[in-house]
């Protein structure tokens, strides 16, 4: 049976990271830079299960349900956070969180 | 597998302050708005049984629990005293100053509990898996403490950037321990320590790993150049809590980050030591030199936290040299215990001077405090000369144990930067208190017993203790001794 080289899907998940880095760094809107995150997260879970296929360990598919929920509870903590500032500032641009600087 | 005894009795500190977080939701419920001091005595008294289960259990050497997941050595059980008393002193803070500025919310004092068990569960880490569990359970609470004085700009945005970068460094984080993973085929860390000794890790992976975990522990300890969010963040969030965090997250980042570096990677010392005392280089430089032009008591506070960080970061010069490995983790924990004192005295005064969301916030407000309240300008001062380094203060006691460290492991320049830095830290923690002394004013200052209590008792610490430096030092040692 051909299989997809383990390599393939680490090279896959470098570059979701990467994808991720720049998302949080160039974009503007906080909920895309909070896309960019998951994306990051997600790419470390595909990282853990690739190294659990290669490696035949269950323990490794385990961390990524624990990732997974800890990445929910990110995302309630993150929209509650965005809707209040979208409900005093009217916007979630993070070039405008600029109140606070010096 | 079979749980014993032992295995939840390593737990027990952190397990008692979480279900004390949850059963204190479910009470909280009955108790009547007008009386929520019982919620925040309440917490106070988790917080304390937490600390007498730490202590109680802290001598005793239990071996690793919970398939080597978890463990509770002396060098966990001192950083979790600091830890929990810390999370006592936050409660003290925050108790009059929530009702004096109508943020009287009694989640807080559960956030406080969850936050801390996180940070517990941290000190005691033995897993990569339990890192990154514990680092989430740490930050989530504090995200939301952060923006616990929502409706108010500054705050939600303090709140927002602090997600925002701290999610960024949990990516990091993760993504570093799956590398790990990868190279060693294990996150348990004597099983890592093995493979990395056997050779069998693949050395490529293991350095990535390695340097994207530091990368993301350097976010949460707030090292030059991970630290852009700390001076927003403290100034942001409410009082109480950039005062809490300031000392308590620092205490358990530098417990784990210890504990990697000098226990899973010495083998990486090489390459990442260099790293690392850069690292210390411009976090004890670009610290003080921002807080040269600080206006804002929180901002210099925040930044003065930065440059600690720095000469705490010194303690990773002994990375390169294993003889001295144990005397640089005794000094780093002198150091934090000096600084935590330190920083709850400037804090608690801060704390009494905020009359409103961001008002009296100003060094120039502290005019007067000298005459006005004598006491609390005393201990403002002694933390200042104790922040600055200058005897006879625990802060001196601190720098002069870990320069003596970095000195004795060859890191002749990183201490003299450190020496350098702290003479120029004199201008703005002495301003402060040439502030208070010398200029004329009538500062509105709050009397609320809990913030007196413990700016006193703190400034008392910082003082006395340095006067037994010595036994407080040994009883860092002490706490190390089965540790290597």
């Amino acid at each position: 049976m051909n299989t997809i080289p383990a390599e393939y899907y680490l090279i896959l998940s470098a570059i979701l990271f990467s994808l991720g880095i720049l998302g949080v760094l160039l974009r503007r809107n906080a909920l895309v830079v909070f896309m960019s995150l998951e994306l990051m997260f997600n790419a470390g879970n595909l990282a853990f299960i690739t190294f659990a296929r290669m490696y035949q360990t269950i323990s490794a598919q385990v961390v990524v349900f624990f990732v997974m929920t800890v990445a929910a509870a990110e995302v309630a903590i993150g929209l509650a956070l965005m809707v209040e500032i979208f409900r005093t500032k009217r916007s979630i641009d993070i070039d405008q969180m600029n109140s606070l600087k010096g | 597998m079979n749980l014993t005894l032992t295995d939840y009795l390593t737990i027990l500190p952190a397990a008692f302050v979480a279900l004390g977080g949850v059963l204190l939701l479910v009470v909280d419920l009955f108790i009547p708005q007008n009386r929520k001091g019982i919620t925040a005595l309440l917490s106070a008294i988790i917080l304390a049984g937490g600390l007498g289960t730490n202590l109680a259990l802290g001598g005793a050497a239990f071996p690793a629990a919970f398939n080597n997941m978890i463990v509770l050595d002396g060098f966990a059980a001192f950083s979790n005293t600091v830890v929990l008393a810390s999370g006592l002193a936050g409660v003290a803070l925050a108790f009059q100053y929530l009702r004096r500025l109508n943020l009287e919310r009694s989640e807080f004092y559960a956030l406080i509990l969850f936050s801390t068990s996180g940070m517990l569960l941290l000190n005691q880490a033995y897993d990569l898996i339990i890192v990154f569990l514990s680092v989430e359970l740490l930050s989530i609470p504090l995200y939301v403490l952060t923006g616990l004085a929502r409706t108010v700009n500054n705050s939600e945005e303090s709140a927002l950037k602090y997600f925002l970068l701290g999610t960024f460094a949990s990516a990091f984080l993760l993504y570093g321990i799956a590398m790990i993973y990868g190279a060693t085929a294990h996150t348990n860390l004597p099983s890592v320590v093995s493979a990395i000794t056997d050779q069998k890790a693949n050395p490529t992976l293991l350095l990535i790993g390695a340097a994207l975990i530091v990368i993301g522990l350097s976010f949460k300890i707030s090292a030059v150049p991970f630290h852009v969010w700390t001076p927003d963040v403290y100034q942001g969030a409410p009082t109480p809590v950039s005062g809490w965090m300031a000392v308590s997250v620092k205490a358990a980042g530098f417990t784990i980050l210890l504990r990697l570096l000098l226990m899973a990677f010495p083998s990486l010392s090489t390459s990442l030591s260099a790293v690392i005392g850069g690292m210390a280089a411009l976090t004890m430089i670009l610290g003080n030199l921002l807080a040269l032009v600080q206006k804002n008591i929180k901002r210099l506070l925040a930044y003065s936290s930065i440059a600690n960080v720095g000469y705490l970061l010194l303690a990773f010069t002994a990375y390169s040299n294993p003889q001295i490995a144990s005397d640089a983790l005794a000094a780093t924990l002198f150091y934090l215990v000096g600084y935590g004192l330190t920083s709850f005295a400037a804090w608690a005064v801060v704390t009494s001077m905020e009359q409103a969301e961001g008002r009296g916030l100003e060094i120039e407000d502290f005019a007067g405090l000298g005459r006005k309240r004598p006491l609390l300008a005393a201990a403002m001062a002694i933390a200042m000369i104790s922040f600055t380094g200058v005897p006879p203060t625990l802060g001196f006691w601190g720098k002069f144990y870990i320069f003596r460290t970095a000195v004795e492991s060859g890191a002749l320049a990183l201490a003299l930067i450190g020496l350098l830095t702290s003479l120029l830290s004199a201008y703005y923690y002495l301003r402060v208190v040439v502030v208070m002394y010398m200029k004329p004013g009538e500062p509105e200052v709050t009397s609320d017993p809990w913030v007196n209590l413990l700016a006193y008792a703190s400034a008392a610490g910082t003082f006395l203790l340095a006067f037994f430096p010595g036994s407080l030092l040994d009883v860092a040692a002490r706490a190390l001794i089965k540790l290597f």
